[in-house]
């Protein structure tokens, strides 16, 4: 067990080095300057060239490379050109505002699902089923800043219920880190986004569930513990329903890497400060380090949770041995 | 009922038959999927007409019948879906967009199967330190999100329709790859490729003559997938800002609306595109689905 961890981690280490270098050589090879961003063209040329060579960049490109990865090995992930601070510094708060926006839709997501789903497997051929398929799918499809959108619309323009953008209200300064995030003002903040989020996610667990299910009707188990006498309920949910969920969660944590990515957008509706939309501002200004640096963040959370996937995965299931 | 056993015949004309048999089979038995397919028809016949439908030109700054300029006009006869900020017609603008959707859903789709496909079937046949090697790739290429990919690549090259159809294939081929390689690990144990092998035939005969048939319908469920992740994927670059600027679509639409703040009241301009989205990828879905119980039976209804 010990082993495994240890090889994944390793395995985890080699493969963010190769993100790093994709990453780096997407920023340096693909058409476009850098440093258009940072040079005002009113600067002289000296100033210019200063500037140029503080940050680096006049140095050839497998130096610049050899650079880039000794300062990643030290914790150094660049200044940003745009905040004048090292990038680090501007996204560290920002993961975990991604990082509480998805888990929390997730969980909601991935109760509401399996429920659901084997609700939906045992009703099956009923008229509930055909509608929790067709609702399942709906909710795949509506694009989740279109959702977002519609219920800023309602909720936040016409009720005037919730606010519409933004983490917490301006002015508003939190006495503790513990009120930061549990306070009546964080959590209006986070209602809407998270109920847009779950909303989308929704779909996947349910339709896997259901179909995971649907294998365990013919099961002898299943058979045996209705000739018990046992109440239809407590097959659902303790028989069946416990077998059927480990397919939900390996695709739940890949779901989790594409849930990561897709979260830009409604980070960017709601105006939420986290890596999605620090990424998609930066990529306005041309804010080169911090755009990779959060990509990069991005891919090694996606690495991390597979991995928790996995050993979550072989808890579950004992029939699984790790290797 | 319907055929259950997947193609395993030579000859040609038997190939085409028992590959289609089961998928008509199911259109005519299963409502849902009936409904996808007419609703991918629809959108295709609307984008091909696009331009005799709309009413309007979509980049037309209309004006009203006392000659003001026709600035977020609520729904009427003259403009079904309202204006916009700027007099625009959002009818004709929704029914242009379906083009780019279209576009990028079926081309992206297209690239990532080819690719995909090609690379599961070559890892899962050979095995081997070339499967190892492809598939510590794709475990890589899972790691990189595929909007922020996109839009970082939109940011760095010209924004344009064709850099995102390619930055969506570059990336999701790993989806394919991975489901493709598991299903010709357990094809190429059967005995018809052995048979095939003692034959003589080269290894790329098995592969793309008695392998890929059967991976067929898996890579048709992969590739309806993959239109609907494509077609998501345009429209949220599109939204976030770095889509084509020259090029109509829903995607933009909505960046439209909500970088001018026209959300507030507008809500005409809000509803159609989204919904246009939507649609699309239930017909898109609905099909798959039913694809989905072709390839898996299991999942048939008793």
């Amino acid at each position: 067990m010990r082993k495994y961890i240890v090889r994944r981690l390793v395995q985890m280490i080699i493969g963010l080095f190769l993100v790093a270098s994709v990453t780096f050589l997407m920023f340096r090879l693909l058409p476009g300057d850098p440093t258009a961003s940072l040079l005002d063209p009113a600067f002289t040329v000296e100033i210019r060239e200063t500037i140029i060579e503080r940050f680096g960049l006049n140095e050839p490109i497998h130096v610049q490379y050899i650079h880039y990865l000794q300062s990643l090995v030290q914790g150094d992930f660049g200044r940003s050109f745009y905040y004048r601070r090292p990038s680090l510094e501007v996204l560290g708060d920002k993961i975990w505002n991604t990082l509480i926006l998805m888990l929390s839709s997730m969980i909601i997501a991935y109760g509401i699902g399996v429920i659901g789903g084997m609700i939906l497997s045992w009703k099956r051929g009923s008229k509930i089923e055909w509608g929790g398929i067709t609702l399942g799918l709906f909710l795949r499809s509506a694009p989740m800043f279109w959702t977002g959108m519609l219920l800023i619309m309602l909720f936040a323009f016409n009720l005037g219920w919730l606010p519409h953008s933004g983490m917490r209200t301006p002015g508003y300064e939190a006495a503790t880190t513990f009120a930061k995030f549990f306070s009546v003002d964080f959590l209006r903040h986070l209602l809407l986004p998270m109920i847009t989020a779950s909303l989308y996610f929704l779909g996947t667990p349910l339709l896997i569930m259901r179909n995971t299910m649907l294998e365990t009707h013919g099961e002898d188990y299943i058979e045996l513990s209705r000739a018990k006498g046992l109440s239809e309920w407590r097959i659902m949910i303790l028989h069946a329903g416990r077998n059927a969920l480990l397919p939900v969660i390996t695709a739940g944590a890949l779901f989790l890497g594409q849930a990561l990515g897709g979260q830009v957008v409604v980070e960017y509706v709601f105006g939420w400060p986290g890596l999605g939309r620090e990424i998609v501002l930066s990529a306005q200004r041309h804010d080169y380090p911090v755009a990779q640096t959060a990509f990069l963040f991005l891919a090694f959370m996606v690495m991390l949770m597979n991995l928790v996937a996995d050993l979550f995965y072989s808890y579950l299931d004992p029939r699984v041995k790790l290797k | 009922m319907a055929v259950t056993t997947m193609p395993q015949t030579k000859s040609k004309s038997g190939f085409r038959r028992s590959l289609l048999e089961p998928f008509l089979d199911f259109v005519r038995r299963d409502r849902l999927a009936l409904i996808g397919i007419l609703i991918i028809v629809s959108f295709t016949l609307i984008a091909v007409f696009a331009p005799f439908l709309a009413p309007h030109d979509p980049r037309d700054m209309l004006r009203r019948e006392d000659g003001t300029l026709a600035r977020l006009d609520p729904p009427s006869l003259r403009h079904p879906f309202g204006t916009t900020n700027l007099g625009r017609d959002v009818f004709s603008q929704v029914l242009i967009g379906t083009r780019a959707a279209l576009l990028v859903g079926f081309l992206a789709a297209f690239f990532v199967t080819l690719i995909g496909t090609n690379i599961g079937i070559i890892a899962g046949y050979y095995g081997g330190w070339v499967d190892s090697l492809l598939m510590r790739l794709v475990d890589i290429l899972y790691a990189i999100p595929l909007i922020p990919f996109v839009i970082i690549m939109m940011a760095l090259v010209e924004p344009s329709i064709w850099n995102v159809i390619w930055g969506i294939s570059l990336l999701t081929w790993r989806t394919v790859a991975r489901i493709i390689r598991s299903q010709v690990l357990s094809v190429s144990q059967r005995p018809y490729v052995k048979a095939a092998r003692m034959a003589g035939c080269s290894d790329f005969r098995i592969m793309y003559y008695h392998i890929a048939p059967n991976i067929l319908p898996l890579a048709l469920l992969e590739m309806a997938f993959a239109v609907g992740w494509a077609i998501t994927a345009e429209a949220s670059v599109s939204f976030v800002g770095f889509g084509d600027p020259t090029v109509i679509s829903w995607g933009q639409i909505l960046h439209m609306v909500f970088l001018t703040g026209a959300i507030r009241t507008a809500w005409w301009w809000v509803i159609p595109p989204g919904l246009a989205i939507a649609l699309l990828l239930i017909g898109v879905f609905f099909t798959a689905r039913s694809l989905e119980e072709v390839v898996n039976p299991r999942l048939r209804r008793r």
